[in-house]
């Protein structure tokens, strides 16, 4: 989230797409209602399903799964066209006067591919996506936006296809309400009106996941919407710690604080540092990033200690490094499984049985392994999968361990949420008999390990050996007793290693085993340790940040900068600098999250993103310091797919082609599986409904917390599969029915639902129905199979090119009164 | 004024002294001394459902879970609930928790119970074997590695930063690059 849950309330406009709070977050609800109520905001739904959120809208839009970025498109040509953006803010704070390389070309020029692809190898080669630079080796700018090579000439150009009578003829929306909405959405482009937007799986679940938000980013930057209040693009996520988790780095592409995991080719720190931190020649440019060195010389610090020294390179060469093209991620996980390639396997606090994309194949992949272990509080469809459907157990050679943990309210932590607010919770309970916390089980399992490569040695034992594990008091073997999470946590933050007698930073004395109070005094040299350094500030000597209660709220804007503690450097609206103008006045006085203080020199407000003077003044910086360049990007040669976002249809869809750029059906840059349970179809009598999976209040994720609660499980009992009106009677089906919903991969009953939330739509002359599932339930509970299995075992193994997040918003099924 | 859970207690207190100036609130003072919380020492928690960040009071009495229900002192949530962060009373006290470590053995069709110490040392040696075995190195190129890709893990979006932390602190001193979580589906 670029803002906060609370901040939702200050918006103009809400668009919801891609999500439904009103299910799945229904307290970010209570804002969104606040906003309608006290502001008269106006509440936006785009989705295919009439959702609960929809019910609180001031407009609907129904779309076919899977085309958001012809909607969004077609929104930026009805913003171009009708002179809409905000002038001053994308003159000053967006690449859009940029001028790019002459030789790149756009879709409309290569048959539905830009500049650089190959399709052998699926992918681009990026040469011809940059700026055209200057003597001074920054990009070259048309501040009158004319020049046919500049960002904004070339935005124009890519989506003048995407007319009104071409997004409903896609998208299946109505063309009266398609423009209706653009009209809302694209009112805000003024200095004085702002929209939010808030999306959920419902973007990132598709094989253009990324660009659909691209997309938004896009439209946020035209209407100077980014970094105010009540604005920016709010990714709604799923778990009340996933934001936590990723910011530890428990992902293969990412150490902690979204530093990169190094490949075989950084062939040592120097190459590491180089090959990642951004240079830049933008005079105006705080590049932020180019302190990479800086966090990732203290982060092995932290995790080497002393072993870590300047001479042995930090001990860089102990971290793992996946070769060059080794791509980790999860769908990747369950095809090497599936080919017998992993041995071990830890489900920690996940039940992937359930979650993951094709379940067939993955828990056919489980009964490959050698060895499982299950972390969780309930037995579950990964744990006991050798006992589900389809299993003969005799064969099965897979040692599985259960170890079962401690919940939420039985040990002491902070968790994240998706305002990246930290906030510390307690230990009310002990655990239940002979539950462990998971800090414990982590404590063992490190403890175990090393005393048996101290032992018997192995390979290459000294990351193992040579790890830091200082929390708390040993026992007479040496083995920590419990893991004080104080202790951690202070890790986490950063202390200085040695003395600093005068910080080359502000100047000041610090003592060795002080806490570092910012991440802006983290040095390169070895002399601060730092586990994560965008928590850096969260547990300082003066205390535990995230414990804090404080409810003021100077700004009125709902920002509560006493109530917890949320990264970077406790500021609570990102991007802010692109609040205010660039004399540092805030563009709307009445929300205003940050303001230049010229008689002090400094900011007030929200803490500003960087301490230094808004651009115009002396010393003046562009406001986005995560940028190299700056600036917003609308023009993102980072991406795998496109340096501007496209529509291609699904994997799987009801069409033979795509209809706005014919030779390209898909997604030209996904990888496809070969695996025989990787099947897929498109445009394919036998699966003629477009299927879509989705979420209720009352489960969650897989449903093993959820199902095993009585109060919940008996208010959403089993599996049920939401049909209109008119494919229910074209299909004989009634509410109540069983029902037998199958894809190319596999089948599942399911309770039907007749309803007029779904309605079919008229796409391309063709009419469309969408069969929609709720994927909250597995085989395994309740045990007497009431509830039905996962929808995911219809979901196909495939992902976004950039994430690899797996498309299970948009496939084809067929739907059959059982 | 703002209306605060503490000062909404120290109200709640004045209305039971007004009731001893006449004013009859008896059904009120009934209700008062039945109320499970009595007595009970209350702790604050944060939702471990979706990502909003609902702060949560439970009560405790006799190491046991009496009550859950929303903090007004919370910002984010100034109180308020959904179904499932209602329900954590449930989470708290639950019958189907597994509340000791199970171990299936290769071929069984069936579960048995494992004490930690047994479970613990039989997964750490799993663990060095198939490090052992499949540690690499080098890789075909030449280049320093250090990897293994026999082992992999998913998971933690559940887990608190602190545990989260040391997690992967411990999975990359292992070796591991196939580490992945909730935020990539």
């Amino acid at each position: 989230m670029t803002n906060q849950y609370t901040d939702l309330k200050n918006a103009d406009v809400i668009l919801i797409m891609g999500g439904n709070p009103a299910e799945n977050h229904p307290v970010a609800m209570k804002w969104i209602m606040r906003a309608k109520e006290q502001r008269g905001a106006k509440l936006v739904v785009v989705d295919p399903r009439f959702t609960r959120t929809a019910a609180k809208a001031d407009l609907y839009v129904p779309i076919r799964s899977g085309t958001d970025i012809v909607f969004l498109g077609g929104l930026i040509k009805y913003i171009i066209d009708n002179n809409l953006y905000f002038k001053d803010y994308v003159l000053n704070y967006t690449d859009a006067s940029f001028l790019v390389d002459p030789n790149f070309k756009l879709p409309d020029e290569l048959d539905g591919v830009f500049s650089g692809y190959d399709e052998k190898k699926r992918a681009y080669d990026k040469a011809t996506w940059k700026f055209q630079l200057d003597e001074n080796g920054i990009p070259k700018k048309d501040p009158t936006l004319q020049d046919p090579h500049c960002v904004f000439q070339l935005l124009r150009k890519i989506y003048s296809r995407y007319t009104l009578d071409v997004v409903s003829n896609i998208t299946g929306a109505p063309k009266d309400k398609i423009e209706e909405c653009y009209k809302i959405l694209a009112s805000t482009g003024k200095p004085d009106k702002v929209m939010t937007e808030c999306y959920a799986m419902g973007w990132t679940q598709h094989t253009v996941g990324a660009q659909n938000i691209r997309a938004m980013s896009i439209i946020q930057l035209l209407l100077g919407n980014m970094g105010m209040a009540g604005g920016g693009i709010n990714a709604l996520r799923g778990e009340s710690n996933v934001q936590g988790s990723t910011d530890a780095g428990l992902l293969f592409h990412i150490l902690t604080g979204y530093n990169p995991t190094p490949v075989a080719s950084d062939v040592d720190l120097k190459t590491y540092i180089e090959k990642y931190t951004p240079k830049t020649k933008e005079p105006k440019s705080l590049n932020w990033l180019s302190n990479r060195p800086k966090y990732i010389v203290s982060y092995l610090k932290a995790i080497y200690g002393d072993k870590a020294t300047k001479e042995n390179d930090y001990c860089y060469s102990y971290l793992p490094k996946r070769d060059d093209t080794q791509n980790c991620s999860w769908l990747m996980i369950f095809d090497q499984m599936y080919k017998g390639k992993i041995k071990g396997f830890f489900a920690w606090g996940q039940n992937p049985a359930c979650s993951g994309a094709n379940s067939n194949k993955t828990r056919q992949a489980l009964a490959k392994l050698d060895w499982l272990v299950c972390v969780n509080l309930w037995d579950n469809e990964t744990s006991s999968f050798w006992k589900g459907p389809g299993m003969d157990s005799k064969k099965i050679k897979t040692e599985v361990f259960f170890l079962p943990c401690a919940a939420s309210v039985e040990k002491e932590g902070s968790v994240t949420n998706s305002g990246r607010i930290a906030q510390w919770r307690y230990k009310a309970v002990n655990p239940p008999g002979k539950c462990m916390p998971d800090a414990e089980i982590i404590n063992e399992l490190y403890f175990r390990v090393k005393k048996l490569y101290e032992k018997e040695k192995g390979a290459f034992p000294d990351p193992i050996l040579h790890l830091t594990w200082d929390y708390g008091e040993k026992d007479k073997n040496g083995k920590i007793k419990h893991v004080d999470v104080h202790k951690v946590a202070k890790e986490i933050n950063g202390y200085f290693t040695a003395d600093v007698p005068e910080h080359p930073n502000d100047k000041k004395a610090y003592k060795k085993g002080q806490q570092v109070p910012s991440f802006a005094l983290l040095l390169d040299d070895g002399r601060t340790a730092c586990g994560n350094w965008i928590y850096c500030g969260s547990y300082t000597d003066a205390g535990n940040m995230m414990a804090r209660r404080g409810k003021e709220d100077p700004t009125g804007l709902g920002l509560f900068p006493n109530w917890a503690w949320s990264w970077p450097v406790n500021r609570r609206i990102i991007y802010n600098r692109a609040s205010v103008d660039p004399q540092g006045n805030p563009w709307d006085p009445k929300r205003a999250v940050i303001k230049w203080d010229a008689a002090n020199k400094k900011w007030v407000g929200d803490i500003a993103d960087g301490p230094q003077p808004p651009l115009a003044l002396e010393g003046g910086k562009l406001p986005f310091i995560m940028k190299p360049l700056g600036v917003g990007a609308i023009f993102g040669p980072g991406m795998a797919d496109g340096p501007f976002p496209v529509h291609y249809e699904p994997l799987e869809c009801p069409f033979q082609e795509n209809p706005l750029y014919k030779k390209h059906r898909i997604n030209p840059t996904v990888k496809l599986f070969d695996a025989d349970t990787d099947v897929f179809v498109y445009c394919d009598t036998r699966y003629p409904y477009v299927g879509t999976t989705y979420r209720v209040t009352e489960h969650w994720q897989t449903g093993v917390m959820t199902r095993h609660t009585d109060w919940l499980r008996e208010l959403e009992p089993q599996i049920f599969a939401e049909i209109d009106p008119v494919l229910a009677k074209e299909k004989g089906i009634k509410s109540g029915d069983k029902v037998i919903v199958s894809s190319a991969r596999g089948k599942l009953w399911a309770i039907a639902i007749i309803t007029p939330r779904l309605q079919p739509m008229k796409v391309l002359g063709q009419t469309i129905h969408i069969v929609g599932l709720p994927w909250h339930y597995g085989w395994k509970f309740p045990e007497d199979g009431s509830g039905g299995d996962s929808a995911n075992l219809l979901t196909p193994t495939i992902g976004d090119p950039n994430t690899m997040i797996p498309e299970s918003k948009a496939f084809m099924v067929n739907i059959e009164k059982a | 004024m703002e209306l605060t859970r503490r000062s909404f207690l120290k109200i709640s207190t004045g209305a039971l002294l007004l009731s001893s100036l006449g004013l009859n609130l008896e059904p009120t003072k009934a209700y008062a001394a039945e109320l499970r919380t009595k007595g009970a020492k209350e702790t604050t928690t944060v939702c471990p459902y979706c990502s909003v960040g609902c702060s949560i009071i439970v009560s405790v009495k006799d190491g046991k879970v009496v009550n859950t229900e929303g903090d007004p002192d919370g910002p984010i949530n100034e109180g308020a609930l959904c179904p499932k962060g209602a329900s954590i009373y449930q989470m708290a006290n639950n019958p189907y928790r597994v509340t000791e470590p199970l171990y299936r053995a290769p071929g069984s069709n069936q579960w048995k119970k494992i004490s930690w110490d047994e479970a613990l040392d039989k997964i750490a040696k799993l663990i060095k074997q198939t490090r052992d075995k499949n540690f690499i190195v080098k890789n075909e190129k030449g280049q320093v590695v250090n990897r293994v890709d026999a082992i992999a893990h998913v998971g933690s979006a559940a887990l608190d930063n602190e545990e989260c932390y040391i997690l992967q602190k411990l999975l990359r001193s292992w070796g591991l690059v196939y580490i992945e979580h909730q935020a990539r589906i």
